[in-house]
């Protein structure tokens, strides 16, 4: 791990402020993916900013019947609170098929969100990569590479790694609002659906956050009822990253929403898509899974998609 | 091509000497040390204070210690083991603050006022814990070299589903958790165990939760 000086913020405006300030500066909140990171020195940060202090742990009932979750609040906490058990069950759902119990415990709203790929190629230095090396290249798209784990849409060719959030497939279809603080103070509210970007030629910017930006909340709409669930196909029982996992809201009169997890850059929905639900998974897929380039290797995530969705509608 | 699984993966990049994507790191190379430009903290070395098995200690540590390390290396507490050392074996699983976490993926700087309990501070060989006692009666290891994280996460998972926190195997969300073989098993998927005890440790986790019940 490489050396850095470290300091303790007491408040967002603040921890922003520095954030822009200080030349190498980043926000650790959980620290399960930054550390992990750092000490493959895959990231490099000259200066932590420890947020942890920001007071951003509450989860509160909005005005309008909706949530404002706290960008520091853990995962097991979300994933715990009654009124997202009761009204928002996708999110409780999703939130427990992801990780450990004990990555779970420090783990946060807002990192879980800013977490980075599990591409292998992302880890392995050794290897091209276009997120972690600009111009270097992309290993995932060289002939024989193992990419049954990366995304099949939204991609580019410049790479294919897939976002391995479980919390934000269930915030995307629950059409969450994440809440910022910029570096001059002002809070930006964008849509989670804008929230991270597509690769291009630019795979090294994840998201549509400014330099020293921070998240401050998630917000959710008031309930919008329906049956929820989440399906999570992964190659191990627990502890382990989705091949393909779908979330899913339908209501009585079989009109609904869906996103997908593991299957690309960012939760991926569409409303175009969501439309077909009344017509089952395959009209569904194709429109939501419209213009995929998956590889040899992860073609079967196509199949495999539909026919979470088709096992999902069928076992209501 | 390495296997998107850590440890071979890993132990090949620590061989790496990472000079390929050193210069398309965003920050700009040669710059001062923001703690000696800004005066803000003592350079690359931070003083904390934490409550570790009821004992205060003041350490001060590189910023770079992990907890893992400042409770093994500075505090000579051996019993939190070093697996992986990324969040993926459990090895490490210590509680903080009445929450078990992995220990590896944390720096010690940031647990300023924190109390945390080791195996050390669970039982010792003259007054062994219940769960300590039940992983003997049932053979729960072989080189027992998991098994202090095995113990913290267990205590800590009979915990969680006393407290009514839902896990992916739970049915229903909003009622009463029943203790499942389901429900440990998939609670305890983030310790690891490569002498396959998992039969006996499920054995013994679910002796002391009936002795509990």
């Amino acid at each position: 791990m490489r050396p850095f000086t470290y300091e303790r913020a007491l408040d967002p405006v603040s921890a922003a402020a520095r954030a822009a300030e200080v030349p190498g500066a980043r926000f650790i909140a959980g620290g399960t993916n930054l550390i992990d990171l750092m000490k493959l020195e895959i990231e490099t940060p000259d200066h932590l900013i420890d947020v942890n202090g920001t007071g951003l742990d509450e989860i509160t009932v909005t005005e309008d019947g909706g949530l404002r979750i706290g960008a520091l609040v853990s995962n097991t906490d979300l994933a715990d609170h009654d009124v997202v058990r009761r009204d928002y069950p996708v999110l409780t759902r999703a939130l427990v098929a992801g990780a450990s119990g004990q990555l779970r415990n420090k783990a946060t709203t807002g990192g879980n969100l800013l977490q980075r790929t599990r591409c292998p190629y992302f880890y392995d230095t050794a290897q091209p990569c276009n997120k972690r090396a600009q111009g270097s290249g992309c290993a995932a798209l060289s002939p024989g590479a193992h990419s049954r784990q990366l995304g099949i849409i939204g991609v580019s060719d410049a790479c294919i790694a897939q976002h391995p959030s479980d919390m934000a497939v269930a915030l995307r279809v629950l059409d969450a609002v994440v809440e910022t603080m910029t570096p001059a103070g002002d809070i930006r509210l964008i849509p989670l659906k804008d929230f991270h970007c597509l690769p291009g030629s630019t795979p090294e910017k994840e998201s549509v956050l400014m330099d020293g930006e921070i998240i401050t909340a998630v917000y959710l709409p008031p309930p919008v009822g329906g049956k929820q669930a989440y399906h999570k196909v992964r190659d191990r029982a627990s502890y382990a990253f989705a091949l393909v996992s779908v979330a899913l809201i339908r209501h009585p009169d079989g009109s609904g929403r869906v996103a997908l997890g593991g299957v690309a850059p960012k939760p991926w929905a569409m409303d175009e898509a969501d439309a077909e639900l009344p017509n089952g998974a395959k009209a569904v897929m194709a429109k939501l899974l419209e213009g995929a380039r998956p590889t040899e290797e992860n073609a079967f995530k196509i199949r495999l998609a539909e026919r979470t969705l088709a096992a999902m509608l069928a076992g209501e | 091509m390495p296997p998107a699984t850590a440890p071979d993966m890993r132990s090949q990049m620590r061989q790496n000497d990472h000079s390929s994507d050193a210069s398309a790191r965003r920050k700009s190379p040669g710059q001062q040390s923001p703690a000696q430009a800004e005066g803000i903290a003592s350079g690359e070395m931070t003083t904390v204070s934490l409550k570790v098995n009821g004992t205060e200690h003041t350490v001060t540590l590189d910023n770079r210690t992990t907890l893992l390390d400042a409770l093994r290396e500075k505090l000579q507490l051996t019993g939190p083991k070093k697996g992986c050392d990324h969040g993926q074996c459990g090895a490490c699983t210590v509680s903080v603050n009445g929450k078990r976490i992995n220990s590896c993926l944390s720096l010690a700087v940031m647990h300023e006022d924190d109390e945390v309990t080791t195996i050390e501070g669970i039982g010792t060989a003259d007054d062994l814990d219940p769960m300590q006692q039940a992983f003997i009666d049932h053979d729960g290891f072989q080189c027992g070299y998991c098994t202090p994280g095995q113990i913290c996460s267990a205590k800590a998972v009979l915990e969680e589903i006393r407290a009514g926190s839902p896990s992916h195997v739970t049915e229903d969300l909003t009622a009463r958790i029943e203790v499942t073989e389901a429900e440990i098993r998939e609670r305890m998927s983030g310790n690891i165990c490569r002498c396959g005890a998992y039969a006996n440790i499920l054995a013994a986790i679910t002796e002391v939760a009936e002795e509990r019940a």
